[in-house]
């Protein structure tokens, strides 16, 4: 009869961090950066079915990296919570603050639950004020921890490398162009120094909180032909509702 | 937020089981007494509640207008003299309701939710036919309290954008749907807003004319039935229009409405009967 060998539970649950980290770090990264009218979340995903980047209400948006399945639900349960919370209550009682709070403690039980495996995604969620000053950003880790980022965040397998270009060079009330460009640049960079790989539009999902926007919903996919010119530094595109359906 | 997590704040395992895109089914499943259709009264009895009245709409070249009045009526009471019964269900349709205005708006909340909940799990919208069928099946849910004389039946128009253009549903108490022709209307003052469109109707209407028949029809609505309200130009609140085009869902601003009220006013002191179909037939090509 063999003995069951001890594990402290420091080693269990660094074995775990490591596990989640590993399959987040196979991944592409998400970028989320503040600019003069709101978030843009940038994210590289040659998908345009499978979405790393989505609505969850009126001013909260969501991105994730890692596994999909898991984030997907993920997703789904914070929509789920977030159109319940609004139709029980009011529109506005939903807030990325009440929503990350679930979140964390929905990945904080299933990491140090015995039965599951823990969740290998990071996620962000993300607020558009009405000023700039009022704009949230909260990043989620595997195990529960909630971070509330300013400015600017990057999660997913590049993160170091590509968080240290942005924080270099973003600022405050850059034009949606700007921050676009420094996104994908960004994205672009090869973490071993090598020279940037070149980003096409096809390869890019781009979406905004645009607070200007006169819907109550302020979330909006950046699409097609006005990615492409916003990309090639076109600002007159910033403002071209051309493929303006709320969501596609 | 509590109620919501059942005290745990971690996600009930509810919102993280996979299943259908619709908010009512999970509603149905997670919190079924916060589903309108879940209620009944004691057997015999009825109430009195605030009811809405008027709703007309008429489809035009780009697309449909709806409009509705503003009098809620509970007996011989006005109980209210601004409500609105006219809402965007979202981007490109819109649901008037007439009949009891509490579970109406309700309804209406509810089912802009269903809509906008669809969009975002799915990534898609739904067919302006599925939305369609969707508040039918919101209404036959209603129908026990609809028997006690609780009933709601709303018009959905909205622009098909894969058709190109604007189309009409109603409804009765028992979710029966039918697509209508050009025009419809719904509500006590029907009959008489329907008589009014039906005269006034033409195929070739621009948006602007269309927003001008709805409020004629409101008017002749308002003439002969008590339930419905006029435009209420001592206080300045005029009949609810929205339009619905390519472009989506527009409420046309209290001073458009305004000019148009007023200029129909002005009108039928002239011919207080409004204005009339021609008594001869046409002449022939």
């Amino acid at each position: 009869m063999s003995t069951p060998f001890y594990v402290s539970p420091q080693q269990a649950m660094a074995d775990r961090a490591e596990y989640a980290r590993k399959g987040i770090a196979r991944g592409r990264s998400v970028v989320v950066l503040t600019y003069a009218d709101g978030i843009v979340f940038v994210a590289e995903n040659t998908s345009r079915a499978l979405h790393k980047v989505s609505e969850i209400y009126d001013k909260i948006a969501f991105a994730a990296v890692g596994r999909y399945n898991e984030f997907e639900n993920l997703r789904i349960g914070g929509v789920r919570y977030a159109d319940l919370r609004g139709y029980s209550y009011d529109r506005a009682d939903v807030t990325a603050r009440g929503l990350a709070n679930v979140y964390a403690q929905t990945l904080g039980t299933i990491f140090s639950s015995v039965g599951e495996k823990p969740y290998e995604v990071e996620l962000i969620v993300a607020e558009v004020g009405r000023t700039d000053g009022d704009d949230q950003i909260y990043r989620l880790t595997p195990d529960g921890s909630v971070v509330d980022e300013k400015n600017y965040v990057v999660v997913g397998g590049n993160a170091d490398s590509i968080g240290n270009y942005l924080g270099q060079r973003h600022r405050a009330g850059m034009t949606l162009t700007e921050a676009l460009k420094l996104a994908a640049d960004g994205l672009a960079r090869d973490p071993n120094g090598g020279s940037p790989r070149a980003l096409t539009p096809e390869q890019l999902e781009v979406a905004v909180l645009d607070r200007n926007r006169v819907q109550q919903r302020k979330f909006k996919r950046i699409l097609g032909g006005q990615l492409g010119r916003l990309l090639g530094g076109d600002e007159s595109a910033a403002t071209d509702d051309e493929d303006a359906s709320g969501t596609e | 937020m509590e109620a919501i997590t059942g005290g745990t704040g971690r996600l009930p395992a509810a919102f993280l089981t996979p299943g259908s895109s619709s908010f009512m089914d999970f509603l149905d499943r997670h919190s079924p007494e916060l589903l309108p259709g879940r209620r009944s009264l004691p057997e015999g009895l009825t109430i009195e509640a605030p009811h809405g009245t008027t709703i007309v709409s008429a489809v035009f070249g780009g697309g449909v207008v709806i409009a509705g009045d503003r009098r809620a009526t509970m007996g011989n009471v006005i109980a209210q003299r601004d409500i609105e019964k006219v809402f965007p269900a979202d981007e490109y349709s819109a649901v008037g309701i007439a009949g009891t205005a509490g579970l109406a708006v309700e309804m209406v909340r509810l089912f802009q939710l269903e809509l906008e909940h669809y969009e975002k799990i799915e990534g898609a919208v739904l067919s302006l036919e599925g939305k369609a069928n969707r508040l039918t099946t919101m209404i036959r849910s209603n129908l026990a309290m609809a028997m006690q004389g609780l009933a709601v039946v709303p018009i959905f128009a909205g622009y098909d954008l894969d058709l190109g253009r604007g189309r009409i549903f109603t409804y009765d108490v028992t979710g029966g749907r039918s697509e209508e022709r050009g025009f419809a209307a719904t509500g006590s003052g029907s009959v008489f807003a329907r008589g009014s469109l039906k005269k006034l109707y033409r195929d070739d209407l621009s948006g602007e004319q269309a927003a001008t028949l709805a409020v004629q029809a409101l008017y002749d609505a308002a003439d002969d039935d008590s339930a419905t309200g006029g435009p209420d130009l001592a206080r300045g609140i005029f009949p609810i229009v929205s339009l619905i085009t390519e472009s989506g869902f527009r409420r046309l601003e209290d001073d458009e409405v305004s000019e148009i009220a007023v200029s129909i006013t002005a009108g039928r002191r002239q011919h207080p009967n409004g204005p009339q179909a021609p008594s001869s037939s046409p002449p022939q090509p």
